[in-house]
């Protein structure tokens, strides 16, 4: 009973799914109550993290399942992007004709196959949470069911990516045939250099984990699924997948395959490199900036992997706290994104953005303060987000790395200048409407102000991640 | 001293900024109070300035007014301090931006109030370059000043302004892109990145090539050097007069310090090797870009290639390391600073009246304003070196420090002195002297009267400094010396090593 106390949020999380459903069936036309209410549950569910003390670190169900402060942490920052995504896209569901009450709890059993994913500590219990994670994703993807890219982009989704979960499945059955385990410490144990069969499987496993943070050489389908999902839902793509993604990566790493670092070191290495430079030079044509946004996540999650591919604590920390401040840039950014409405349509392009300034300049103020930082300048909080990487990089003298990210760095703030350019310098556009609904405001002016004013107090994000030691 | 003052002359502006920001009106008087709330803040942080430098000790070479905060906790502290080189860039950047405000007052028209946070906010960032003691937090301040400069060059700029503020930032980036690399290795290599703990601590030999490489690739897109000067003419013509002013007058200087600051002080095996690259380069540039701009049309451009020139001395001076040398080159940069902001002032009266920086359109305008014409005389005398100028007192050092390392040289330094006169005065005969043919300008007008402020306190420094130099050498007296003694000892201390 007491293992039961640990997960209640995970418990109360699927009751509550369970409960909406019944709701949403018996009553009509409830969208608006089970919106609200998942908003709620999703509040509740973060404040219930917080049931046990944050140094609490248990193994659970045949270690199976664990809870540790990287769980805690990952699982707090998947609901509160969850909450703000939500919170933002409330409008634009609504305006979109996709406001049937599936969408919520959708949503809802996403978040909760990512934070089955966040606490896995077996393979088994691992690709239950993708699975439940990936199976919704697919059905939101092509929400929008009347529109053709969006039934296009869900099944490009839909085909990549179990295709990817396919070879994740069969990395994990080498893993257990050739370790003869799926718990992840007994794992550890049994791998090791000389065990061709299970590095084999830790390759297929990078495979299937580089398609879910959409990573170069398997990142074809984000920019169509981005372009083509409904905005709402490429927010949530843009945002909160990459959380679990992520730590799944971490846990991987550096649980069941740290003896074999240097197997792993180099796809890793390459991996990133490949997606930061992609995720640069792809970009720049772009005219859609959902689809540029797409690239620029590509480029984004380069960076994070170059964290992990030093192999040591300060990288790890880096990544987690990478993560947190791109999480918030793109929160600011697709809520601009959401803005951008006019009688009731939504624009995408960026020539849209034309003028901006004139007509609204404070989504301008704070559309340029996130575009700088995604470009990395300082004092913005984007860039102490790169310097944390680079810091854990050059410790372990990967120069090579540090240098084309940089590079990249540079060749990616043409695009990201590119959008200033026609926020500040070109002519006023049309007028976009401006009665936006709160939520939407807040995750704005609350990114753009968290990223903005970051650098007055760095540490707190260190201190917090400080304490995710895995090696 | 308990009261913060560093952090006060650099936040100050911001908090300015910030005033002007949460004025949301946009009627006349509205416009007016942005204007005054911009003034004002200039001012104050200019006699804040002053009185930094009334309070400051002449008589030691240690950082004083030192500011410590503990900020990203467990790496680096938010360390402020100054000596006697960096007080004088301060005053410098305090004394140009409340010009700046005023000129902006007169010639911009729309979004003055935009205009007035962004110059704030440079000016914040610029005096944070020259306070601070760490290499993050000076990296932070350096490439900051980037969002700021990019809009005004992009949004208030000419009509090519969208590539010159492209071209402007994505150079500089670059450029600094290998420093920030620089700086972190610098700290997983030494364990700190504060500079009084830096000048104790010897980096090892094998290290500082590499590193003075890295920081040498952004002083030089940054000071600017040939050949990596071609963002410079770009941004100069495009951006509106005050940008101008503050890129050529302050935003130049921030490589040089960085030169004089770091790369001497850091990497002194590294500067002593590097020495002959360095000289190449400045001679490259003294010569070729005297040369380009005899040739050049557009006022703005010969000005441009004029400080990339200038700026040339500025390298040979810190160079050499002699006395004479880097106390010229610290003179050079200041009286430059002074004199080339003054010219951009000057190209800008005339531009506001007549809407054209071709010197083809003007000539003669010694007939219709001649109290423009003396005071541009003023301006182009210093600016080619006139004794009785600032711009002598650097020259005369620079090449004296030249002379004691390398005549050839400080020879074709000298060179650059020639060309300096003849494309300023002829410069200046095409513009004021001869015949009006331009019918544009029977309707120009002569100076109003901010405009004769401006001008005539900028030109009384210039003759001031030219006459009585005494006050800027006191100050840095003692901390270059400081500087020259520590670069020997260090230099014979890694020879002596590696004799070993």
């Amino acid at each position: 009973m007491e293992q039961l106390n640990l997960i209640i949020p995970e418990l109360f999380f699927t009751t509550s799914i369970m409960i909406l459903l019944m709701i949403g069936v018996f009553y009509k036309n409830s969208f608006n109550l089970i919106f609200k209410l998942s908003t709620i549950i999703l509040l509740a569910t973060f404040i219930l993290l917080f049931n046990h003390s944050v140094d609490t670190s248990a193994k659970l169900f045949n270690n199976s399942y664990t809870i540790d402060y990287l769980s805690l942490f990952m699982k707090a920052l998947t609901l509160a992007a969850c909450i703000f995504v939500m919170l933002s896209s409330f409008d634009y569901i609504k305006l979109n004709g996709i406001n049937k009450i599936e969408y919520p709890i959708l949503i809802l059993s996403a978040t909760l196959g990512m934070m089955i994913m966040i606490s896995s500590y077996d393979l088994i219990v691992f690709y239950m949470g993708l699975e439940l994670q990936s199976l919704s994703l697919y059905v939101l993807a092509s929400f929008n069911r009347d529109n053709l890219r969006s039934s296009e982009a869900g099944l490009k989704y839909f085909v990549l990516s179990a295709l990817s979960s396919g070879l994740l499945l069969y990395g994990c059955s080498l893993i257990y045939g050739f370790s003869g385990s799926t718990n992840f410490d007994l794992i550890a144990q049994n791998i090791n250099k000389l065990n061709t069969g299970s590095i084999f499987g830790i390759v297929f496993i990078l495979v299937g984990l580089a398609f879910k943070v959409s990573a170069v050489p398997f990142h074809m389908w984000a920019p169509d699924v981005y372009e083509g999902s409904p905005t709402s839902v490429t927010a949530f793509f843009a945002i909160v997948p990459k959380v679990a993604a992520l730590t799944v990566f971490i846990r991987f790493l550096y649980v069941p395959f740290i003896n074999v670092v240097d197997q792993w070191q180099m796809i890793i290495i390459f991996i990133s490199l490949a997606s930061m430079i992609l995720g640069a030079v792809a970009a720049i044509g772009q005219t859609n900036i959902k689809r540029l946004m797409a690239y620029s996540s590509i480029g984004h999650m380069g960076y994070a992997l170059a964290g992990l591919a030093t192999g040591s604590n300060e990288g790890i920390q880096s990544t987690v706290i990478y993560l947190s401040i791109y999480l918030l840039m793109n929160l600011g950014v697709f809520s601009c994104i959401f803005m951008m409405k006019r009688n009731d349509i939504f624009y995408e392009d960026i020539q849209d953005l034309s003028g901006l300034s004139k007509n609204h300049p404070i989504i301008s103020i704070c559309l340029l303060l996130l575009l700088f930082s995604l470009a990395g300048i300082p004092p913005l909080a984007g860039f102490f987000a790169k310097f944390y990487i680079f810091m854990a990089v050059i410790k372990v003298k990967m120069y090579t790395i540090a240098i084309i990210g940089l590079i990249t760095t540079v060749i990616s703030a043409f695009y990201y200048l590119r959008i200033i350019k026609t926020i500040y310098f070109d002519a006023p556009e049309e007028i976009f409407e401006s009665n936006q609904n709160l939520g939407l405001k807040i995750s704005l002016f609350l990114s753009t102000i968290i990223v903005l004013v970051y650098f007055i107090y760095p540490s707190l994000l260190i201190d917090m991640v400080s304490n995710i030691n895995l090696i | 001293m308990n009261f913060p003052i560093l952090s006060a002359v650099t936040f100050l502006p911001l908090v300015g900024s910030l005033f002007i920001l949460l004025i949301k009106d946009s009627s006349d008087k509205a416009i007016d109070n942005t204007k005054y709330v911009a003034i004002f803040t200039s001012f104050a942080n200019f006699f804040l300035a002053i009185f930094l430098w009334f309070s400051f000790d002449t008589s030691t070479a240690d950082f004083q007014f030192i500011e410590n905060k503990q900020w990203v906790s467990g790496y680096f502290n938010f360390r402020l301090g100054i000596d006697g080189i960096s007080i004088l860039f301060i005053l410098l950047t305090a004394f140009i931006t409340p010009i700046c405000v005023l000129s902006v007052i007169n010639s911009v028209k729309v979004r003055i109030k935009e205009f007035f946070i962004a110059i704030l906010v440079m000016e914040t960032l610029m005096i944070g370059v020259f306070c601070s003691l760490d290499l993050v937090v000076f990296y932070l301040f350096f490439e900051g000043g980037l969002i700021p400069m990019f809009l005004i060059i992009g949004i208030w700029g000419g009509p090519r302004r969208v590539y010159s503020a492209f071209k402007f930032f994505l150079f500089t980036l670059l450029g600094s892109v290998l420093l920030l690399i620089a700086v972190i290795s610098i700290y997983w290599i030494t364990g700190t990145t504060d500079m009084t703990q830096l000048l104790e601590i010897k980096i090892p030999k094998e290290y500082q090539y590499l590193l003075w490489l890295a920081f040498f690739s952004s002083f030089a897109v940054k000071l600017p050097m040939w050949p990596v000067h071609t963002w410079l003419p770009d941004a100069h013509v495009e951006a509106p007069t005050a940008g101008s002013v503050i890129l050529a007058a302050i935003l130049l200087k921030m490589a040089g310090y960085g030169f004089i600051r770091f790369s001497i002080g850091l990497f002194p095996v590294a500067s002593d090797f590097f020495t002959p690259l360095i000289f190449l380069l400045s001679i490259i540039a003294i010569v070729y870009t005297s040369l380009v701009a005899l040739m050049q049309e557009d006022m703005k451009k010969l000005i441009a290639y004029s400080s990339v020139a200038h700026m040339g001395f500025v390298t040979v001076g810190i160079f050499t390391f002699t006395k004479q040398g880097l106390e010229g080159s610290i003179i050079q940069m200041i009286s430059h600073g002074l004199i080339s902001a003054a010219l951009f002032l000057c190209v800008g009266v005339v531009y506001d009246r007549v809407h054209s920086r071709m010197i083809s359109s003007y000539g003669g305008l010694v007939h219709i304003i001649p109290k423009y014409a003396v005071i541009f005389m003023i301006f182009t005398l210093a600016a080619l070196g006139l004794p009785g100028t600032s711009g002598f007192v650097g020259e005369i050092l620079i090449l004296m420090g030249a002379f004691q390392k390398n005549i050839l040289v400080a020879v074709l330094a000298s060179l650059g002195v020639i060309f300096s006169a003849a494309y300023m005065l002829w410069l200046y005969k095409r513009v004021v002297f001869g015949k009006i043919n331009n019918s544009e300008l029977k309707k120009i007008y002569d100076l109003n009267k901010t405009e004769i402020f401006i001008l005539s306190s900028l030109a009384f420094l210039i003759l001031f400094f030219g006459f009585y130099p005494d006050p800027l050498f006191r100050t840095i007296d003692i901390s270059v010396s400081e500087l020259i003694k520590n670069y020997e000892i260090n230099l014979t201390f890694y020879l002596t090593e590696a004799a070993k």
